[in-house]
Order: structure tokens, then C-alpha cells, then sequence
């Protein structure tokens, strides 16, 4: 299974398994990682499962599509270049090593 | 110390939860009527109906998370009574749980359909993980599917089954889709959508009676006189407050478990949330029952304060959302008494709002394909923005503006 890693804004990392299939955001929120709130469950309908995505895995993650562009305008803390939702990340092997950071909050 | 939630649904898991993150550290015992871990139902009518979503994605989080978090998990559990006089919850085997603290998160269950032949096999509800099994099992064998009821429940299953390639009308007993929760242009809207995509409406019209024919599938009469032939029936005809444990046990109760803003009932060491309580926001003059995930979230984390023996007053905002097709519908606010609703946008592409007032200032806003602006009244209403109607109304407008400095 392809390995993620969630890096707190306090610094602390947890690295967990991800079913094939799963976005970053369950991967997060099913196995207890604080930071991630997911309000809307998965529905890219709220903007409170904001991450930041390093540039050099920018090029590997599904593309920005136009409803998740749109709430990265309202995240709690201003988006960067590096913001993505990550109920809109499905995991892949290709994302195996994947380490994101979780913004100070999300609302 | 000992806490005893009954209820594991979306607000049980809150309560829990927040009662380990306030650093309570006694016993905790959540207790659940179904097999299930406590899972998410806003899937059950979408995704999963779908078959586009497996069981174990549909929960919260895996049986693991519960116990690291010794969070003592109790499914296929039935709770028989409440004796307050003696602070124990009976089990149905007979069992008492003692308790210093109480909390009720028992939900709601699905109003039955009031009329002759609703025990005809072809009848499914979509409320619990059960019911979704049983309506996703006998969709695929289905040509016609008959939905009772135009509001989302009934709304979201015809999409789905429509999508399935199933042959689909919509009976709604008053004259609009969703009248009770959107303005008369929303429901036109999704009436057009819906139509579109070759799903029929009654509207103005209830079921009467169902009738078994000799295939397995049935004849629906109407109260017109007319009849439509079916081979599975849908019925999201509303829903009834899980009341009666309180109720028995002398807790006031009206249409929900009465609360007051802080989660609590008229026994101080008994708290309840969700979707079963009649309860006080500080941002409404009435009280009021409300189902939906965020008062499952916000009020679970106020029982649980109250709990902790804080006094957090319930102030959040509400919001909701739906998604039909491609289409989703997100409402925050609670509109029904308003008195103008002004369209922002053009309903035609797509993508628009509806801003309602009442007298002057914004009670809600809903929001059709437009996430963004759904986000951005959710902050105009939270930070208490002034927004002029007129404003509202204008696209050119930016309504960011309307909120005050940072």
C-alpha cells in the first residue's frame, strides 16, 4: 500500500498505509490525524481539508479541478501555490512518499 | 467516573471524541442499535446507492481508532430504559450501565407510509446503512422506480436510480420540490434538472393505496384516481425524533428531546444532540429540530462541554447540502420565514444563488454549483456582515467587501 505522511503545523509527522483508491483526506481522518476536519465528508464542498503540497510532488497529484479552485479561495488560512483540497487527492503508487503539510486551521 | 452515550451515529461519535480531546478520562461507553461502526449517512442516498463507495469508507473511523481512544464501542445494542433515579441505562439483556453523565444521540427513524400495502417487499426507506444494503440489492432487478416524496432524500435516490438507467417518477404531495427548505425558483430549477435528465413528477398529489401484482411489482393508486406501475417504491416521506427512551424516563419532550442551548435536557446530568433534539440556538428566536450533519457536529461538541462542565452556548450556523446528478446544493442559514429572496446570478447557467431577508438583514443563502460563494455567505453570515439586498442582487458586486476588516 502506498505510504503517506502528514506533517502538523507544530512539526509532528505521521506516516500511514492508504488503500488503493482512498483520497489523502480519509486516509487522514481514518486513521486520526488531527488537522484535517473534513466538514462535508468528501464532497469538495467546504474547504477544511486544506494541504499543502511540496512543489516537487506538484506535477504527480491530479490536476486542480474548477469546484476545488474555486473553495481554495475560502480556506481558513489564505491559499498558496501550494494548496490543494485533499478530498480531491486520490491515492495512487505513483503517490507512494507523498508528504504534505497541514495548515495552522482549517476554520 | 463513567459517561454512557446512547447512540453511535454521527453526534455519539462527536460527544465521544470531544470528551477524550477535553481530557476527560473516565470510563466511556458508546452504544449503538445497528452492526455497524458509526459511519456517515449523507453517502447512503449518493455514493453508495451508487455501488461507488465500499462499507468500510462509509465509517467514521476503523473499530482501532475507537478502542486507542478507549472509547468502549457497543454495537447491536438495545437500550430498554433509563432510570434516573438510580443513574443507569438498562440494556435489553438486562444489563445497567451506571452513569454520572448521560447523553442522548438516538436520532431519528423513518415516518412510515400511511397507507393500505406499504408492507408490499417492493417499499424501501433510505435512512440506516440497512436500509441503503437492501434498496442497493433490489435496485438492479428494477425497470421502475417510484419515489414518494420530492424532498432530498427522495430528490437524491431518483438521481441515482436515474442515473442507473431506471425509469423514474417523483410523487410530491405539495406543489414544489423541497418546498420546505428553498425558495420556489430552487425548486424550479431542480424540477427542470430533474426533468431533463427524463425523471417525471406529480406534484399536488399523495399515494393512496398499494396494490401486489402477480410479477413482484405493484400498482400505486393515487389520490387523484389515477395509477402508476412500479417495481420498487422509495418512500423519504420525512422523519420521526427517537423520543420515546427520554420520554419514558420523564424528560420533557415536544417534536425532539427538549434542550436548552447547552445541550441539556430537563435533567441536568443528561445531555442530548443531533438530529433528535428540540433545541435552542442563540441565533434564533425559536426552538427548532434540525437534521443535518453540522448540528450533529456543533451540537455534540456543546454536550460534551456541558459534559465536561463547561457552558458552551450553541451559536453555530446552519448549513446543509445536497447533490443531485453533477449538481450540488448548499444552503447555510435557515430561510423559511423570509420575507424577499433575491437570485444572484443567472439560474439558466447553471451556477446561482438565492439570498434570503427578513426585514432588511440575511437569513440564509443558498447556493446552486457555486461552492465559492457558498464559503463566502457562510463568512457574511457568521462575522454578522451587513449585505444590502441590492448587493446581493448585483453580480458585479464583490460581496467580499461586505465583511468587515480582518
Amino acid at each position: 500500500m502506498p505510504k503517506v505522511t502528514f506533517v502538523q503545523f507544530t512539526g509532528d509527522s505521521r506516516t500511514v498505509e492508504v488503500p488503493a483508491g482512498w483520497t489523502l483526506m480519509e486516509a487522514a481522518v481514518q486513521n486520526g490525524v488531527d488537522g484535517i476536519t473534513a466538514e462535508c465528508g468528501g464532497g469538495c464542498a467546504c474547504a477544511t481539508c486544506h494541504v499543502l503540497v511540496p512543489p516537487e510532488w506538484a506535477a504527480r497529484v491530479p490536476a486542480i479541478g474548477p469546484a476545488e479552485n474555486d473553495l481554495l479561495e475560502c480556506t481558513a488560512v489564505p491559499r498558496t501555490a501550494q494548496s490543494r483540497l485533499s478530498c480531491q487527492i486520490q491515492v495512487s503508487a505513483a503517490l507512494d512518499g507523498l508528504t504534505v503539510n497541514l495548515p495552522e486551521r482549517q476554520s | 467516573m463513567s459517561i454512557v452515550i446512547v447512540g453511535a451515529g454521527q453526534a455519539g461519535l462527536q460527544i465521544a471524541e470531544s470528551l477524550r480531546r477535553g481530557a476527560y478520562e473516565g470510563r466511556l461507553v458508546l452504544i449503538g442499535d445497528e452492526s455497524f461502526p458509526p459511519y456517515q449517512r449523507p453517502p447512503l442516498s449518493k455514493k453508495y446507492l451508487a455501488d461507488q463507495m465500499a462499507d468500510e469508507r462509509l465509517y467514521f473511523r476503523p473499530l482501532e481508532q475507537l478502542e486507542k481512544q478507549q472509547i468502549e464501542f457497543r454495537p447491536q445494542t438495545r437500550v430498554t430504559a433509563l432510570d434516573r433515579e438510580a443513574r443507569e441505562v438498562v440494556l435489553a439483556t438486562g444489563e445497567r450501565l451506571p452513569y454520572e453523565g448521560l447523553a442522548l444521540t438516538t436520532g431519528t427513524r423513518v415516518r412510515p407510509l400511511p397507507v393500505p400495502g406499504a408492507d408490499h417487499p417492493a417499499v424501501c426507506y433510505l435512512r440506516g446503512l440497512d436500509d441503503a444494503r437492501r434498496l442497493r440489492e433490489r435496485l438492479p432487478a428494477a425497470a421502475r422506480v417510484l419515489v414518494v416524496g420530492g424532498g432530498f432524500i427522495g430528490l437524491e435516490v431518483a438521481a441515482t436510480a436515474r442515473a442507473a438507467g431506471k425509469q423514474v417518477t417523483v410523487i410530491e404531495a405539495l406543489d414544489r420540490l423541497m418546498a420546505r427548505a428553498v425558495a420556489p425558483v430552487v425548486s424550479d430549477h431542480f424540477a427542470s434538472l430533474h426533468r431533463a435528465r427524463g425523471v417525471e413528477f406529480r406534484f399536488g398529489v399523495g399515494l393512496a393505496s398499494i396494490a401486489a401484482q402477480a410479477d413482484g411489482s405493484f400498482t400505486a393508486s393515487l389520490a387523484d384516481g389515477s395509477s402508476i406501475e412500479a417495481d420498487l417504491l422509495v418512500a423519504g416521506i420525512g422523519v420521526l425524533p427517537n423520543q420515546e427512551l427520554a420520554a419514558a424516563a420523564g424528560l420533557e419532550c415536544r417534536s425532539g428531546i427538549v434542550v436548552d442551548e447547552y445541550a441539556r435536557t430537563s435533567d441536568p446530568r443528561i445531555v442530548a444532540a443531533g438530529d433528535c433534539t428540540w433545541h435552542i440556538n442563540r441565533r434564533f428566536a425559536t426552538a427548532h429540530r434540525l437534521e443535518s450533519v453540522q448540528n450533529a457536529v456543533d451540537q455534540g461538541k456543546i454536550a460534551a462541554a456541558s459534559l465536561l462542565g463547561q457552558s458552551v452556548p450553541y451559536q453555530d450556523l446552519p448549513w446543509f447540502w445536497s447533490d443531485q446528478y453533477d449538481v450540488k446544493l448548499q444552503m447555510v442559514g435557515l430561510s423559511q420565514d423570509h420575507d424577499a429572496a433575491l437570485v444572484r446570478g443567472e439560474p439558466a447557467s447553471g451556477a446561482f444563488s438565492v439570498f434570503y431577508f427578513k426585514t432588511g438583514a440575511l437569513v440564509g443563502v443558498d447556493s446552486i454549483n457555486r461552492p465559492a460563494e457558498h464559503m463566502l455567505a457562510r463568512k457574511l453570515m457568521q462575522t454578522g456582515a451587513v449585505v444590502p439586498p441590492k448587493a446581493a442582487a448585483d453580480p458585479a458586486f464583490d460581496l467580499k467587501t461586505c465583511l468587515p476588516p480582518a
